[in-house]
């Protein structure tokens, strides 16, 4: 592939203009990480603070007195906004969903890749052109649609109905039609069924394309914020980013806690992020672009 | 891929036994079973009607009709819902357009930004340095934090009495700036809140984009003597134009969809002139239960999107030639 050499003008001019420009540049780009990170810290160093603290000026960014008053609070499961609880909640949910997706679109994929069918360039259109429907226009619908099913104030109201979505039958596709068919053919002369063929050829030739979806389908339920925030309302039954709305709502001024909050919700993204960025960024980057 | 095959279907479990074309073979290898395929599309396909196709067409049906989800009567009022939109001084109208105009700000506001920023940090990442995949994580990480974990910190940096932003702000000088209560800094604060949140998603972007840019174009370039600037204008942007449509076209529906930003740090301060199209569409429909009006507006609101991406298109396409 293309190596990402320095461009050569720095090459062709003198030494000093190319350390002056890598000089500059690593300012520049030292100064915009600090404007990343230090929002980050800020809420973290927040959350272990004691309440009055944490609006005395002049701010500190070491807490003098080291606290745990706001993970307590938060840590309460039988309080009015038990954001331990939504923490599970927002778990189940968002894992559901991406195995949910994976067991779905996965096949789905496979035979609009793969197999023939009557029917399957308009089924295929129709699908696809569901990625350009605004989700505003469904939210209304669904909403009975999950009141109908009793789901309302459930996690299935969060886990089920967004994995109707097309994308990860768009992205499986793309990547199903570009698998080499002769491992598929070999198979079949081994007397392979479809379906033999499906879990014990496609799939494991698949981890990476599977991975990212299921990555992103993770991410997008954890974060998704205007649908639950209208079919879930008990105290009980919230997902993390309706939680926190009404954390902040409950606790006013009390940044501690609604820090600590935070600091929570952020965690298992994070961390997901740092193991699996490569999978994340290529699919971010590339989802669109292959289209 | 797929051109051609279905001309083929009649004839094709008589030519698999023959073993005539490889591709033809492989297709209908299992020949014997027609109902495969629809058992492995099942699963989705039940989804995908429950959950998407019938409530698209459910959605207009409710738009026709005078639906309040708590009251039991819900009579038949055809286009009355769009028409009241129409009408100056009717209960919808007002608001309805006001928060159009709200969205239409904010996306005007944001958009620049969200194109040009993510492409300067881009190009600078672009280049081979120590301590690049550091820099890339670092502006990519806020994206994965969701618009919740986004708004309450925002709204709390920002706060115009104990917040970290007005502190500094204060170090050297500058009074108490009203980021949350007063415009214009509510929008300056819902527009740079965003740049944070999604910079690094567009710049990666761009990023995947440059990276397919043929480096012996430049190369060949810079021994013809051009300088950076002439590299710039003619290699990387007719190289990154499809890539360039593709973040403004998402840019721009992304932002127009704005929705937890006001909702969690303005909401919709400092009266009515942050809440966006989205959230008085949720707010009429999802709390109001006023869900015909709600609907109305909602296909209102996703014909000017579809407009906005055909314009956009176009633009590109004419830019192209």
């Amino acid at each position: 592939m293309a190596q990402n050499t320095v461009p050569a003008e720095i090459k062709t001019e003198g030494g000093s203009r190319r350390r002056a420009t890598r000089v500059l540049s690593y300012v520049a780009l030292i100064l915009l990480t600090l404007a990343f990170v230090a929002p980050l810290l800020w809420m973290i160093s927040t959350s272990f603070k004691t309440n009055p603290e944490t609006t005395r000026w002049p701010l500190a960014w070491i807490p003098r007195e080291l606290s745990v008053e706001g993970y307590r609070e938060i840590f309460n499961p039988t309080s009015e906004t038990p954001v331990i609880r939504w923490f599970f909640n927002s778990l189940i949910a968002a894992t559901a969903h991406a195995v949910l997706v994976l067991v779905t679109a996965a096949p789905a994929a496979y035979a609009l890749a793969r197999m023939h069918f009557r029917g399957k360039g308009l089924m295929f259109a129709i699908i696809i052109s569901t990625l350009f429907i605004p989700p505003i226009i469904l939210i209304t619908p669904q909403y009975l649609v999950v009141d109908y099913l009793g789901w309302l104030d459930t996690l299935w109201a969060v886990i089920v109905p967004s994995a109707a979505g097309a994308l990860g039958v768009f992205l499986l596709r793309q990547f199903f039609v570009s698998l080499p068919r002769e491992l598929e053919e070999a198979a079949v002369l081994d007397g392979a069924n479809r379906f033999q063929i499906f879990t014990r050829v496609v799939l494991p030739l698949s981890k990476a394309p599977l991975a990212t979806l299921a990555l992103l389908s993770f991410l997008t339920n954890w974060n998704d914020f205007l649908w639950p925030i209208y079919v879930l309302f008990s105290p009980k039954s919230l997902v993390l980013p309706p939680g926190l709305s009404k954390l902040q709502g409950a606790y006013d001024t009390d940044y501690a806690v609604i820090m600590a909050g935070g600091v929570l919700a952020s965690i298992p993204v994070l961390i997901l992020f740092f193991i699996a960025q490569r999978y994340i960024i290529e699919g971010v980057s590339r989802s669109g672009l292959k289209g | 891929m797929t051109t051609g095959q279905i001309g083929q279907s009649g004839a094709a479990p008589l030519s698999a036994t023959k073993g005539s074309s490889r591709r033809r073979e492989n297709q209908d290898f299992i020949g014997a079973n027609p109902v495969t395929p629809y058992l492995f599309l099942a699963p989705y396909l039940l989804l995908f009607v429950v959950f998407v196709a019938i409530p698209v067409v459910y959605g207009f049906w409710i738009s026709l009709h005078s639906w309040d989800y708590l009251l039991p009567g819900k009579p038949w009022v055809g286009l009355k819902n769009y028409a009241d939109l129409f009408t100056p001084g009717s209960v919808t109208s007002g608001p309805f357009w006001n928060s159009m105009g709200a969205t239409g700000k904010y996306t005007l506001y944001s958009v620049p930004l969200l194109v040009l920023v993510p492409l300067l940090v881009a190009l600078v990442l672009n280049q081979k340095f120590p301590g690049r995949a550091f820099f890339r994580s670092v502006y990519f990480a806020p994206y994965v934090l969701g618009v919740a974990v986004v708004g309450i910190l925002w709204r709390f940096l920002l706060d115009p009495n104990v917040g970290l932003v007005n502190y500094y702000l204060g170090q050297i000088g500058i009074g108490n700036v009203p980021w949350i209560t007063a415009l214009p800094w509510a929008w300056i604060s819902l527009v740079g809140m965003t740049v944070w949140w999604t910079l690094g998603f567009n710049a990666m972007i761009y990023l995947a984009g440059l990276q397919d840019i043929p480096r012996e174009l430049y190369e060949a370039a810079a021994v013809d003597g051009a300088n950076a600037w002439q590299r710039f204008l003619n290699i990387t942007i007719p190289g990154l134009w499809p890539v360039l449509l593709f973040v403004v076209t998402i840019t721009i529906l992304r932002e127009a969809n704005m929705f937890g930003q006001s909702y969690i740090v303005t909401q919709g301060a400092p009266g009515e002139e942050t809440t966006t199209a989205i959230m008085y569409i949720a707010e009429t429909g999802l709390r109001q239960f006023n869900m015909g009006a709600a609907a109305a507006m909602s296909y209102v609101l996703a014909l000017f999107l579809l407009i906005i991406s055909i314009a956009n298109f176009a633009f590109f396409r004419v830019r192209e030639d």
